[in-house]
């Protein structure tokens, strides 16, 4: 497993390769990486019935799964944001390009761009995508908090998790007018800085010493779907027995 | 005039009357040019209550969906029933469904034109004139689910100043492309064939519509040179429109294969949806001919020689179309996916049973009963068949589109759909979009191509050998 995760494919050489790890057997199941993703990225809040119809606009998600059967039930908590797949079966389905993959690994949703086929949503495994079915409102006093750094996307256009992007140009523009590279740790996306037990680690998989290569190299180390070969950036650990 | 379909043949060897013993064959029937004329140009000539009250209906359903599509764009796609996983429904659905429509004109056309087989000969114009608007409200789908449907244009390539140009890789892109090379290439198809029935009509007529045909014949005279030219033009569209019914509909089977989505990535799908699209047009076309024929009352032109025929066709379609389902679905049953066993256990026995069991039987018991020649000839029957056959064919689209989108590889993501007002009146628009465009050209035109019928009489000669009438065929062309 821990090799299969180091052969993640380098489309930026000598440049980062953002990645992030998730500990679930750090998860708690708390959600603060929900609310935190919704207040940093905009993101509209869909209201309980249509939530409920599967039209949620979470960027992040934490996947809740019992197991056993009572009284022996567990819950096991998956955080799923989008992957931002290597070979990211969303981006070549899209007709105007408003999905594609930037130099940095990323994938890139430009909302301006996007007419709304819906065909990248199909197309994501992981059904990590969302779709503004409505014009997205932010009733007070939710409005006075958007973040400026990030585009109110309008109804009829998909959007995703995108790590952050604003944090990570921020900070690389900050350093690179210092003539430094960002340091490990430097760059946290709204998810990673809130959560509680660490479970969620960000940083460059390019560079050997960060903290997510050592974590990605664990053998607690997988990654969802592996097997259809989209090469995910999200790499998660799963090994010791947690009882939640 | 009678509704029954005499069977051909029926009072063949009757010595008694010679005369009229191939009567029933259009072919070989004792008719003038005139007659024959006559017969095509009355109902473009006289419509009746009954056909006013058809428009008025259509275009009340027209301006009901037109409302409920304004509504869509107005709120959003949210007042549809789509959700996530399910992104795609009854829109795609219906987009499917009329393109496989659209295929059986040009199968019937084309195909049968270059075979040279008779029987096509009063058909052909029905049944690209059912492509042509088939093909009109198909097109019309891929605007009509889009997110955000003002910026539709920008998937047509063009130096722009976003500078950007569109994704090729994109089956949307193939579908752009296909759909309107198909579109454009089956209406020039069907306007060739038009012409010298356009001047017939011209000739025929007076006042306004004479103006009319006049201009729309484009000054035909008849004189060989131009038969020979609208020959080799209609010969070559022959040729070449069959790869691009070919391409049409194995790219809109693309539209779903190229994902990873279970149950959509398969490579039978294109093959498997040409055949589809071959066994649902060809029901459609012969719905609709048996519906004309009786509302324009060309019991003369249709005849129980074709709908056997066409009969048989279908029933070869729908046998072929069995196997290609037979041979993915047991593929993918024994391959034991676990996401494609969820969905075949949805299907089986699940919610979507209904569905599935309404699919197998719709497109099943038609080919049992088209074995029939009672029910090939039998108007009624007939229509009932066939029009099984399209509901078959729906229900199969609608569970390859929806089934399969509510099952993927994480259960968390798993969904359900519930179709909207919106949506079905969305969908009732563009039946009811096609029903009136296909019924104002079949007044406005010539329905039955007249000089195609002329052409093939002249192949048939009835001669007299001993006390036999045998009749014998010639080569043309």
């Amino acid at each position: 497993m821990a090799k299969d995760v180091n052969t993640l494919t380098e489309t930026n050489v000598g440049g980062p390769r953002w990645a992030m790890v998730v500990d679930l057997d750090r998860c708690t199941g708390c959600q603060a990486c929900l609310v935190a993703c919704h207040a940093e990225n905009n993101v509209p809040v869909a209201g309980e019935a249509q939530a409920a119809y599967g039209r949620w606009l979470h960027w992040i998600i934490v996947q809740r799964y019992w197991e056993g059967q009572y009284p022996n039930v567990k819950a096991r908590f998956t955080p799923l944001m989008c992957q931002q797949c290597t070979e990211a079966p969303c981006e070549p389905v899209c007709p105007v390009f408003a999905t594609y993959h930037n130099p940095e690994g990323l994938n890139a949703q430009i909302y301006n761009r996007c007419i709304g086929t819906r065909f990248c949503g199909n197309a994501c495994p992981y059904k990590a995508r969302t779709f503004n079915w409505f014009t997205p409102e932010f009733p007070e006093p939710l409005g006075e908090q958007l973040n400026p750094d990030v585009t109110v996307r309008s109804r009829g256009i998909m959007e995703k998790c995108t790590f952050c992007v604003q944090r990570i140009r921020r900070v690389e523009l900050a350093t690179s007018a210092e003539g430094r590279r960002p340091t490990d740790g430097e760059i946290l996306p709204a998810c990673v800085q809130t959560c509680p037990p660490s479970a969620l680690v960000f940083g460059d998989l390019n560079d050997p010493d960060s903290r997510v290569s050592q974590m990605a190299r664990s053998r607690r180390s997988f990654r969802v779907l592996a097997e259809l070969g989209t090469d995910p950036a999200v790499v998660y650990l799963k090994g010791g027995e947690t009882n939640v | 005039m009678s509704d029954a379909l005499a069977l051909p043949g029926a009072r063949a060897g009757s010595q008694d009357e010679p005369e009229t013993a191939y009567d029933e064959r259009l072919l070989l029937a004792q008719r003038t040019d005139e007659e024959i004329n006559q017969a095509v140009l009355k109902p473009m000539l006289r419509t009746g209550r009954g056909f006013w009250a058809l428009v008025a209906v259509l275009a009340g359903i027209i301006l009901w969906g037109m409302y409920s599509w304004s509504y869509l764009i107005q709120w959003g796609l949210g007042t549809t029933g789509k959700n996530r996983p399910v992104y795609w429904t009854l829109f795609i659905t219906t987009f499917v469904f009329w393109i496989g429509i659209s295929h059986a004109g040009t199968m019937i056309s084309a195909v049968l034109r270059l075979l040279k087989v008779d029987w096509r000969r009063p058909i052909t114009r029905g049944a690209e004139a059912m492509t042509a608007f088939a093909l009109v409200v198909a097109g019309l789908y891929p605007l009509i689910h889009l997110g955000r449907v003002w910026k539709a244009y920008w998937m047509v390539p063009y130096p722009n100043n976003r500078m950007l140009w569109p994704n090729f890789q994109s089956p949307l892109m193939w579908d752009l492309i296909a759909i309107t090379t198909y579109l454009v290439s089956s209406t020039l198809y069907l306007y060739l064939a038009l012409i010298p029935d356009l001047a017939m009509a011209r000739d025929h007529t007076g006042g306004w519509r004479h103006r009319v045909y006049r201009l729309m014949a484009l000054g035909w005279r008849g004189t060989g040179g131009e038969w020979h030219k609208l020959l080799r033009a209609l010969a070559i569209f022959s040729v070449a429109i069959i790869p691009i019914f070919l391409s049409v509909h194995s790219i809109v089977s693309w539209d779903f294969a190229v994902t990873i989505q279970p149950r959509w990535h398969s490579t039978i799908f294109a093959p498997y949806f040409v055949i589809g699209a071959v066994y649902s047009g060809l029901s459609a076309l012969a719905a609709i001919l048996i519906i004309v024929r009786r509302g324009m009352r060309l019991q003369e032109f249709l005849r129980a020689e074709h709908f056997d025929a066409l009969g048989r066709l279908i029933l070869v379609a729908g046998m072929l179309w069995t196997y290609f389902w037979f041979a993915g679905f047991l593929v993918e049953w024994y391959g034991n996916d676990p996401v494609v066993r969820a969905l075949i256990s949805e299907e089986i026995s699940g919610k979507m049973a209904p569905l599935f069991y309404l699919q197998m039987g719709a497109n099943l018991i038609p080919i049992v009963l088209l074995a029939f020649r009672k029910v090939r000839t039998t108007p009624a029957l007939l229509l009932a068949t066939v029009l099984l056959v399209n509901v078959g064919m729906y229900t199969e689209r609608f569970l390859i589109v929806v089934g399969s989108l509510q099952r993927n590889d994480i259960p968390f993501n798993w969904g359900t759909y519930r179709p909207t007002w919106v949506e079905l009146s969305v969908v009732a628009m563009t039946f009811a979009g096609f029903a009136l465009l296909y019924t104002v050209f079949s007044r406005i035109v010539p329905y039955v191509p007249v000089w195609e019928i002329k052409e093939g009489r002249l192949r048939y000669t009835l001669r007299r050998i001993g006390r036999l009438l045998v009749p014998t065929a010639a080569e043309i062309e």
